[in-house]
């Protein structure tokens, strides 16, 4: 893997925020918009919420070509697979396919992805699938270089059975404090909604994002 | 026989002038000749009954058994040939463990039974196999929902609420027609099943037979299983009860 970081460097790298947060009637997902190459802002409005489905998206991490080749291939397969049995897949199929493809390639293969929609037999439902390939289901996810300083402020201020609203918000200021403080992490705030109606997209744009101590 | 000196009979890949394929209707006699096999789909699950004649006394007790499990929750009763049917039974397993490797979740019966039927309807396509002399009747539960398929020689599958395979189907079908099965539940259906196997069994032409019984639904959590002793039991009982009481009545109408 040692050599291989470099090439990443170089090539865009989403060191990223992401999550995901599972409510009563479905799941809402978030992200920054920043991809670098090297201290250089390649892209500064990326969408790093990807659609999967109609109702499961997925956030990426890690590099960009990985992670869209991945959610490409699963996309895939996940279409193929409405196509011959008329229903469409459920959120913990596509989270294992993801999982399949990220544990067979996780020696060529830096992708951090959380799976996250809604479907029938178990409504809104998060799955985190880290480097590696491991896959497990969590109520809350988040991940992203960014991640790693908004632990604490996650574990003290997410509560069980949070109502839309508040998982937007609960969202938006964890995103907020994440780009704050992560180099790598930046831009806009995006975030989706997915629920049975279908996915809600929303923009947090840089002047309107929560602010928070920034000494 | 029409099919027989035609010369359209020795090929699976060929037509007879009149559209039709006697391979697989040979085929088909060969599941006719078998003991019987019975689905009932009830309320809250399925049950598969098998008339398993026994053709030596020598035989181990539940030696060459006739209902398999799939899944864990994909039971199949199979009629026939009971070495095709044991191919296609290996070919069930391997697309529902496939689908679980995949996709980490339980096969949809629905699905499973597709890519069989598939499967055996592509042996019937070509001259260099024969079809397979099997049926199968294959059930499941699943998400609170009985589901239930049965797959003939040439490929064809439906879904069913009962359905009767073998040597005496015409008649287990008129006992199937006259339950009220989205009503009954599987401890009913057993004793059922059960009934209708040993009223169908005939008596002077195959002296010997094993019942078998497994139930897949509310009752096994979802899991598709044998019958346990007691209920095999009770429901055996049940059936030649049920017997003793109808040649009591024929004897009175005479």
């Amino acid at each position: 893997m040692g050599p291989n970081i470099t090439t990443f460097v170089m090539f865009g790298f989403v060191q990223t925020s992401i999550m995901a947060v599972e409510f009563d009637k479905g799941v809402v997902v978030g992200a920054d918009s920043r991809t670098t190459t090297g201290a250089y802002i390649a892209n500064r409005v990326t969408d790093k919420l990807t659609k999967v489905t109609d109702k499961i998206y997925c956030c990426r991490s890690g590099s960009a070509a990985d992670t869209q080749a991945i959610a490409d291939i699963v996309s895939y397969h996940l279409d193929f697979y409405e196509n011959e049995t008329g229903e469409p897949p459920r959120v913990e199929m596509a989270a294992n396919v993801f999982r399949e493809l990220c544990y067979n390639y996780r020696d060529s293969l830096t992708a951090g992805i959380i799976v996250a929609g809604w479907d029938k037999r178990k409504g809104g439902q998060v799955y985190t699938v880290p480097i590696g390939g491991m896959c497990v289901r969590q109520s809350i996810s988040i991940g992203g270089s960014g991640s790693t300083y908004v632990y604490g402020f996650v574990d003290a201020n997410y509560k069980v059975g949070m109502k839309k609203e508040e998982c937007l918000s609960f969202v938006t200021n964890t995103l907020a404090l994440a780009m704050s403080r992560d180099g790598s992490s930046g831009g806009v705030v995006r975030l989706g909604c997915i629920t049975e109606a279908g996915v809600d997209r929303h923009v947090i744009t840089g002047g309107d994002l929560p602010r928070f101590y920034e000494g | 026989m029409s099919s027989i000196g035609t010369g359209y009979d020795l090929s699976a890949s060929q037509f007879s002038p009149d559209g039709r394929v006697f391979q697989v209707e040979y085929a088909q006699k060969a599941v006719e000749n078998s003991g019987t096999i019975i689905g009932l789909r009830g309320k809250d699950g399925v049950v598969l009954a098998v008339e398993k004649l026994v053709t030596s006394k020598l035989y181990e007790p539940g030696a060459n058994t006739r209902i398999f499990n799939i899944d864990r929750h994909v039971g199949m009763a199979v009629s026939g040939l009971i070495s095709d049917a044991r191919q296609i039974v290996e070919t069930a397993k391997i697309e529902a463990s496939n689908y679980r490797a995949q996709y980490g979740t339980a096969i949809p019966l629905k699905y499973l039974n597709d890519r069989v039927s598939m499967y055996m309807h592509a042996y019937t396509l070509y001259s260099a196999v024969r079809p397979f002399g099997c049926s199968v009747i294959a059930g499941s539960y699943e998400v609170d929902t009985p589901v239930m398929y049965m797959i003939d020689p040439s490929g064809v599958s439906y879904g069913y609420y009962g359905c009767a395979v073998g040597k005496a189907k015409q008649a287990a079908k008129t006992e199937i027609e006259k339950l009220k099965l989205q009503d009954l539940s599987c401890r009913e259906l057993v004793k059922e099943a059960a009934r209708i196997i040993y009223v169908v069994h005939d008596e002077l032409k195959d002296k010997q037979f094993e019942l078998e019984l497994s139930w897949v639904g509310a009752v096994t959590d979802g899991l598709h299983e044998r019958v346990p002793a007691d209920v095999y039991q009770e429901a055996e009982k049940f059936a030649k009860a049920a017997m003793a009481d109808d040649s009591d009545s024929d004897t009175e109408d005479m």
